[in-house]
């Protein structure tokens, strides 16, 4: 890597984006969700599925849908039939991973168009409930047995960060209720809650202490899709590409017992592999508008320091003072996140892509951030609090 | 940019590996692998590695999770492909190609013998609602209507499959790895599992772990004074459902290969491969699957076997290892398994009765009820 | 309302059935044994026997519980095993008060993340030996409080004749009161 060229043959851009709507439970099948995404990208690219060469598609643990090799299953929605379709794979942090995947399906000069699909449903396990198809994320033989539920690991990591930085619940309850309002400006969304307080979240019902209900972003149906494009397709296809700068991502060791969980250092390292490439070295100040996941609400905190758009423990300060909101110096997830918009939860991270797609394109309507937008970032979790994946886009 | 393999690693191929965790076996392949390619350091060495491995085959979900320690990937940059090990070469090449990635590694796994309710599991992998309320007890009978389409539509009879079946467990009986080869079985003995597949027909399961070292063309030769170039590699999915694709022919192999060979700029793969390891996870398969390659026009891969082009020592020796039907399918491991002995043919490291080893076509099917296949052309 | 992209996200919502719906339990259906390997296994033998067992690195230092047979970190295998002593200190923990299906439970209960001693060896905050467990003998104010951040706690075995070889051979981790 050290002697890695950055100067690429193909430069590559989003062309079109597209969503459903993200609900508890939606009537269409995972094959059908993804086709209504992925038509809906095709449409604003003004492209036919003719037009594609190749399509990645992005699906977290295929147990949700009970569908083994869902990959498979999901390529006839996703327009991937007689096509060389991929499926990737990395936890919760798949939505921002297809992107970054179909990144060099293009740049390697093998695909001139790519459709790049994320899909989810959560509600087809729901029995007992959806958290106990998370039991088998857990290491079969030294996890499983104490018979977890996977929210534990997050109250874990959740407790050391506020004990580490001497958070205060009020402070990272403020994230919930900034991102639940700005779900009311999102078509798609599922919590829109525009009267939300402070005081919500911390009398909502007590899961695993430090978290509770409005701390957690909801289960959800839905998908996601973008279209990608080399160059010279993208001047073809819209006057305004959005150009893909930066693609990075890391996954840390199994052992998460054995680490420390109070900072996410391999969100440090995935975003200094996406910044070299952006020329970003200062991202505080190079980065307009950011969507780092925020399935719960101290992970916005947490991916934010992980960035280096605060300093460590310096997020929920920043939060406090207004700089995150939408008219804000550093607007963080103006879509309203996983928290507002909804949990799909591979097609969330790539909601949260095709956000910053629309806010640099300035196409975001009563979302779009107040200052203006040259380059974004979106960034996702995953697997055992160990991956993370970054995109970095602009004009 | 050229894309080259600098290492190849393999453990287990063993009816059941009981001493060592799926995690063991990826460590061990991935040390051999290294090894293989000079010694080099995964820690420093390495842009990213790429694991293809399947959810319900782990009995994880995410097994992703599990991914990076035993290959040297804790906190690097690590994802994983659900799909057959050749299509993370795929990725792999393209990634090279792409000018951000110098070194990438592969690696796959499969632990088979983990799985209590194997048929369960691969019948999981239909359609929810228009096929999976059938609750077939033997999924092998999918597999059997496509032979019976096959064979209708070709004329291929029983002692063509008969044929395959001989030359697997002759030629496997040569690969160390091949632990099921049994030369002189046969394959009217054994029992019908789905008319007109027999046992003999359908190749058991295997535990094993292969890793890849790839390199770009700058840098290979530090790691390898012989790498063997990937000159092209294409997958292509035909259909989700079973209904639609054609039950007779095998188009995603031909999608596949016709990707591959156009990167490669092969035009008459016939003359211009000189040997090939293809998906033969059933018998009939070989025979589709040299015909989907472009290695013997339709219909008529069985009068070639017969002519012996396809043996080994033949005009176009077809899986000189033995292939699935003598080393097993490890799962998703199944298309690093053709890869890994190709390199070693073309290396000179396996002694193989082949004329030329210089060109090669490897290729990968997911097995039922998918309709995924991949390819791959090396060169050396 | 204009929200802006996406215009007209589509999909159909809808709050209870009204056509027959399939259902499959396919969790249950896929069984599997896992192969515990040589660390792990190595590991549940040692639980039997009421001793924690781990594995070490000469080349960086680092000692691993649960154990495996490489360095994640020197991609080596292991130069040795040890023993970890049954007790150490809480790094993390919480209080759980749902199952693993999510129903309420009666009684709510502590989990957390303990860094096990091991005797003549130091460990910072950021590489340790350490495992997830139950924390038995911590009240709900010791953990909401953040109390029991450091707290010292000690492995409550099961007696040996009710040990089968699993994680769950401990009861719990015990705070150890002054």
């Amino acid at each position: 890597m050290t002697n890695r060229n950055l100067n690429f043959k193909h430069r590559v851009a989003v062309v079109g984006a597209g969503l459903t709507l993200f609900r508890s439970r939606m009537l269409e099948t995972p094959q059908e969700l993804a086709w209504l995404a992925a038509k809906q990208a095709l449409d604003e690219a003004g492209l036919t599925l003719k037009d594609i060469d190749c399509v990645v598609i992005g699906s977290a643990p295929d147990a949700f849908d009970g569908v083994h090799m869902k990959g498979e299953y999901l390529a006839e929605g996703a327009g991937g039939i007689h096509k060389p379709t991929i499926r990737v794979f990395v936890g919760g942090a798949t939505g921002v991973f297809v992107p970054i995947a179909a990144w060099w399906h293009v740049a390697s000069g093998l695909c001139k168009r790519v459709l790049a699909v994320a899909e989810e449903k959560m509600s087809h396990a729901a029995k007992p409930h959806t958290q106990y198809v998370f039991r088998y994320i857990w290491d079969p033989v030294v996890e499983k047995p104490l018979n977890p539920n996977l929210i534990w690991i997050f109250a874990m990591e959740m407790h050391r960060y506020m004990h580490k930085c001497g958070v205060k619940k009020e402070d990272i309850a403020l994230v919930s209720v900034k991102n639940k309002r700005n779900a009311c400006g999102h078509p798609s969304a599922q919590l829109c809650m525009p009267n939300i307080t402070v005081d919500d979240v911390l009398k909502s019902e007590v899961l695993v202490w430090p978290v509770q209900l409005l701390d957690i972003s909801p289960t959800s149906d839905g998908a996601a899709a973008v279209v990608l494009a080399s160059e010279e397709e993208a001047r073809r296809i819209t006057d305004t590409p959005v150009w893909i700068k930066g693609i990075g991502w890391t996954l840390d060791t199994t052992h998460w017992t054995n680490r420390d969980l109070a900072y996410p250092e391999y969100v440090r390292r995935a975003a200094e592999m996406a910044y070299r490439m952006a020329g970003i070295d200062n991202p505080r100040k190079q980065i307009d508008v950011a969507e780092p996941y925020d399935p719960f609400d101290y992970k916005e905190l947490h991916h934010m320091e992980g960035l280096g758009l605060a300093k460590k423990c310096e997020a929920p300060i920043l939060t406090r003072e207004g700089v995150t909101q939408r008219d804000g110096d550093l607007p963080i997830n103006p879509s309203g996140g996983l928290l507002g918009v909804g949990n799909p939860i591979a097609a969330a991270g790539l909601m949260k892509v095709a956000e910053i797609f629309w806010q640099v394109r300035g196409e975001a309507g009563e979302r779009q951030v107040k200052k203006p937008v040259y380059t974004g970032l979106a960034q996702a979790w995953g697997d055992l609090m160990q991956a993370g994946t970054v995109i970095v886009m602009g004009i | 940019m050229r894309v080259g393999i600098v290492g190849v690693g393999w453990f287990g191929f063993q009816p059941e590996v009981v001493d060592y965790s799926f995690r063991e076996m990826m460590f061990k392949a991935a040390q051999r692998a290294y090894e293989d390619a000079g010694g080099l350091d995964p820690r420093s060495e390495v842009d990213a590695f790429v694991s293809c491995q399947e959810d319900f085959w782990e009995g994880i979900s995410i097994a992703d999770e599990f991914a990076p320690d035993p290959v040297g990937g804790a906190m690097k940059s690590v994802y994983t492909v659900t799909g057959d090990g050749l299509q993370c070469v795929g990725q792999a090449y393209m990634m090279i190609r792409s000018g951000l990635f110098d070194v990438v590694v592969v690696e796959s796994h499969g632990k088979p013998s983990d799985v209590e309710t194997l048929n369960e599991v691969i019948f999981t992998a239909t359609d929810p609602i228009s096929l999976r309320p059938l609750g077939l007890e033997n999924v092998h009978a999918l597999a059997a209507l496509e032979a019976r389409a096959y064979m209708s539509k070709f004329g291929v009879a029983e002692d063509h499959l008969e044929a395959v079946v001989e030359k697997a467990h002759k030629a496997g009986v040569k690969n160390q790895r091949a632990v099921y080869a049994s030369p002189g079985k046969s394959r009217s003995a054994t029992p019908v599992v789905a008319e007109p597949l027999r046992e003999a027909d359908v190749a058991k399961f295997v535990d094993a772990a292969v890793v890849v070292v790839l390199a770009s063309e700058r840098v290979a030769k530090r790691y390898n004074d012989t790498p063997v170039w990937v000159d092209g590699v294409w997958w292509s999915t035909e259909f989700s459902s079973l209904e639609f694709h054609d039950w007779a022919f095998p188009l995603h192999a031909r999608e596949a290969a016709d990707g591959a060979y156009t990167q490669a700029k092969i035009a008459d793969p016939y003359k211009e491969v000189d040997f090939a390891e293809v998906d033969n996870r059933y018998s009939f398969k070989e025979l589709q699957h040299i015909e989907a390659l472009r290695l013997a026009p339709r219909g008529t891969a069985k009068d070639l076997l017969a002519d012996g082009a396809f043996c080994p020592g033949g005009r176009l020796p077809v899986n000189l290892s033995g292939g699935a039907l003598a080393e097993g399918v490890p799962f998703e491991v199944h298309g690093l398994a053709r890869l890994s002995y190709a390199v070693g043919v073309m290396r000179g490291e396996v002694k193989a009765e082949v004329d030329k080893a210089e060109t090669a076509v490897v290729h990968s099917w997911r097995g039922i009820p998918t309709t995924t296949s991949v390819a791959a052309v090396l060169r050396i | 309302m204009s929200g802006g992209k996406p215009i007209n996200p589509r999909g159909t919502k809808y709050e209870k059935v009204e056509f027959p719906v399939f259902e499959f339990p396919v969790v249950g259906k896929a069984r599997y044994s896992y192969t515990t390997g040589e660390a792990l296994g190595r590991f549940l033998a040692g639980l039997k026997e009421g001793k924690i067992l781990g594995t070490y690195c000469a080349g960086c230092g680092r000692v691993f519980v649960p154990p495996r047979i490489y360095c994640s970190y020197c991609f080596k295998e292991v130069d040795g095993w040890l023993e970890a002593k049954d007790e150490g200190v809480v790094v993390t923990a919480v209080m759980s008060y749902i199952s693993a299906t999510r129903a309420r439970l009666e009684r709510p209960v502590a989990v957390g993340v303990i860094k096990l001693d091991v005797p003549g060896r130091q460990f910072d905050d950021h590489f340790f030996p350490g495992i997830m467990h139950y924390i038995c003998g911590a009240t709900e104010d010791d953990v909401k409080s953040m109390r029991i951040f450091g707290a010292r706690v000690k492995a409550k075995w099961k007696r040996p004749e009710q040990r089968t070889g699993s994680i769950t051979d401990i009861e719990c981790f015990e705070v150890v009161r002054p």
